[in-house]
């Protein structure tokens, strides 16, 4: 085999090399390369640039490819307007406590379940899994008259950054990411931090901890994701404006404000992930297509 | 943080003072249950959180459902929230839309990503930056992306993208959000652009653990691109690709943003209400929680039912 190739696929390399399949594949890889290109990263150049113009020009037809007047007043609008700065800031707020949360409570639970199992631990993980089958919709009434006035403690988590920190943790799935890479771990290893007279906490934050640093990257991309992305949830456990994340923001201020500005609040909006998408790209490819799912 | 209240971290974590580690000979019942004491407190905090937001709003949900609370007085009304429910003539609107909508997005976002995956992992070149592109819309907030298809895709006027690109190869234009067959095409489209990466990215980790050998002998059959898929493919990724359509089926089905963002909730003559919108409707804007309750408990039994089907099947193949 040629060294550039990988494991044989559909179609075999040598077939691929030669007339009429390599005729054939430089074809289907540019074709494919600019499809995808106008279909993916269109739409997105679209909204870049369609921010950028007069509310006459998105109106004209044809529509014009390069704004011919690029109006930055749309961006610093936004900006100023829907109060963007706040908003960002706050969805930063909860994104990055919703990763603390979970990495801290989410990853002792599963070293617990996976290295020190308690009595009823696999009763208590089948009762995490089991959530994962419950639909989130179908959660969400009774979630939110539990936040506003907690069984027991009787508080109102009602514009408190906890309402979205702490049903954070209640992840079924990280858990069960997490546990699948601790049960990897040799056995032996645990043995041996134990002879050494190392204790519980000790063993998980100087030997299992950092051999898990990359299903810890994989975790901690789903954590910040999901509350960037989530919409009906702060929605509406986060009802004020002070309070709001940058989604909700730009939704309730969408009926009343110019289309262009909208598009330009929710350019910045995907600013943040994009960048964080491209600086770790490598891991969360990897994250999702090794081990976690395996057919 | 919370992992500080730990006990049996107050124990010295350097080096015991004698060479010989604290072996079996203290393995007795005393040990076993600071052990296990141990790991509950490394498990409590998830635990609690998992109590308060998952386990007990559970069963909260289904007593809600038989209870109505008038004047801050709750009382069991059995099944009258079910009764008021389904007389609801948008009950039934919001189901048909929610199978419709489930139907169109497993023909489009279930299929189209299988293949995509097939091709991409063909590619010798240009693999990386295929792949970064088809995860890009997953990155997006859906609120952002939904509002790019609102405003500049789905256009009603000739303005519009889609309609733009239907003018320049002379094919009649639509007013999409505005006419009500479109509605449910255009939602799975705009859907199923933001979330297909995710899909092609899981197919693509199964398609590299087919053996290659599989395909050579399948050619060496003389068995042709097509059936090598039918014959190879397909039945090597069997378990992922159906575990994919049963969580399609489940998100899916539960889709609530596209009608929200992209059809101001219910759409033209009701097009796009869906099952999780008539929730969300009755729980926070007619005040109805209970109703919205009984609404969350029939979607679980649905959904439950689908789940019970996919198990059935999945363990009678193998």
């Amino acid at each position: 085999m040629a060294p550039d190739s990988g494991t044989r696929t559909l179609i075999s390399h040598a077939q691929l090399r030669r007339g009429r399949g390599k005729v054939i594949y430089w074809t289907l890889l540019a074709v494919v390369v600019v499809g995808f290109t106008l279909v993916f990263l269109g739409p997105l150049y679209w909204m870049v640039t369609g921010a950028l113009k007069s509310g006459q020009e998105i109106a004209q037809t044809p529509p014009s490819l390069f704004p011919k007047d690029p109006q930055s007043q749309n961006y610093a609008d936004a900006w100023n307007n829907l109060n963007l700065a706040k908003l960002l800031f706050n969805t930063f707020y909860y994104a990055a406590g919703a990763l603390v949360f979970q990495l801290v409570l989410d990853t002792a639970a599963a070293y617990a379940l996976s290295k020190l199992r308690p009595v009823f631990g696999n009763v208590i993980l089948g009762l995490m899994l089991a959530t994962l089958m419950i639909p989130a919709m179908v959660l969400i009434v009774p979630q939110y008259v539990t936040v506003i006035d907690l069984p027991i403690l009787h508080l109102n988590l009602l514009d408190s950054p906890f309402a979205i920190w702490l049903p954070a943790v209640a992840n079924a799935f990280n858990i069960f990411l997490l546990k699948r890479f601790f049960d990897s771990i040799p056995e032996e290893l645990m043995a041996a931090a134990l002879m050494d007279g190392a204790t519980p906490l000790r063993t998980l934050w100087s030997i299992i901890l950092p051999m898990s640093r990359p299903i810890l990257g994989v975790v901690s991309i789903f954590a910040v994701t999901a509350v960037w992305k989530d919409f009906l949830w702060p929605k509406l456990v986060m009802p004020s404006p002070e309070t709001r994340t940058v989604s909700v923001g730009i939704y309730a201020f969408s009926g009343g404000t110019p289309m262009n500005v909208v598009i330009a609040a929710s350019v910045i909006a995907a600013i943040p992930t994009v960048i964080v998408f491209l600086i770790f790209q490598r891991n969360i490819m990897s994250g999702l297509t090794t081990g976690s799912l395996k057919g | 943080m919370a992992i500080t209240t730990v006990p049996g971290t107050k124990r010295e974590p350097g080096r015991p003072a004698s060479p010989y580690p604290p072996g079996p000979q203290r393995t007795s019942l005393g040990r076993k249950v600071r052990d296990n004491l141990t790991g509950h407190a490394f498990l409590i905090g998830a635990v609690i959180c998992f109590a308060f937001f998952s386990w007990y709003p559970m069963i909260r949900g289904v007593v809600m459902s038989f209870q109505r609370t008038r004047r801050g007085v709750t009382t069991w009304v059995g099944w009258d929230n079910y009764d008021r429910i389904i007389a609801d003539p948008s009950f039934w609107t919001a189901w048909k839309n929610t199978f419709y909508f489930t139907i169109l997005a497993l023909v489009l976002g279930y299929a189209v990503p299988f293949f995509v995956a097939i091709l991409l992992n063909e590619f010798r070149h240009a693999k990386g930056y295929l792949r970064i592109l088809v995860y890009l819309p997953v990155m997006l907030p859906p609120a952002s992306a939904l509002f790019l298809f609102k405003f500049y895709a789905y256009d009603p006027g000739d303005a519009g993208l889609f309609n733009s690109i239907l003018k320049a190869l002379h094919l009649p234009t639509s007013q999409w959000m505005q006419s009500p067959e479109m509605t449910m095409p255009a939602m799975v489209i705009a859907s199923t652009w933001m979330n297909m990466g995710g899909a092609v990215l899981i197919y693509l980790a199964a398609l590299q653990n087919i053996p290659g050998e599989l395909y050579e002998a399948a050619e060496l059959d003389g068995a042709g691109i097509w059936r090598r898929i039918r014959h190879v493919t397909i039945p090597q990724t069997r378990l992922i690709l159906a575990l994919l359509a049963m969580l399609q089926i489940v998100a899916t089905m539960q889709f609530f943003i596209e009608p929200l963002i992209l059809a101001n909730g219910t759409g033209a003559e009701d097009s796009a209400t869906s099952v999780a919108y008539l929730i969300y409707q009755h729980g926070f804007f007619q005040n109805d929680l209970n109703g919205a309750a009984a609404l969350g408990v029939i979607m679980l039994v649905v959904l439950a039912g689908f789940s019970a089907v996919y198990v059935r099947l999945s363990s009678k193949q193998d």
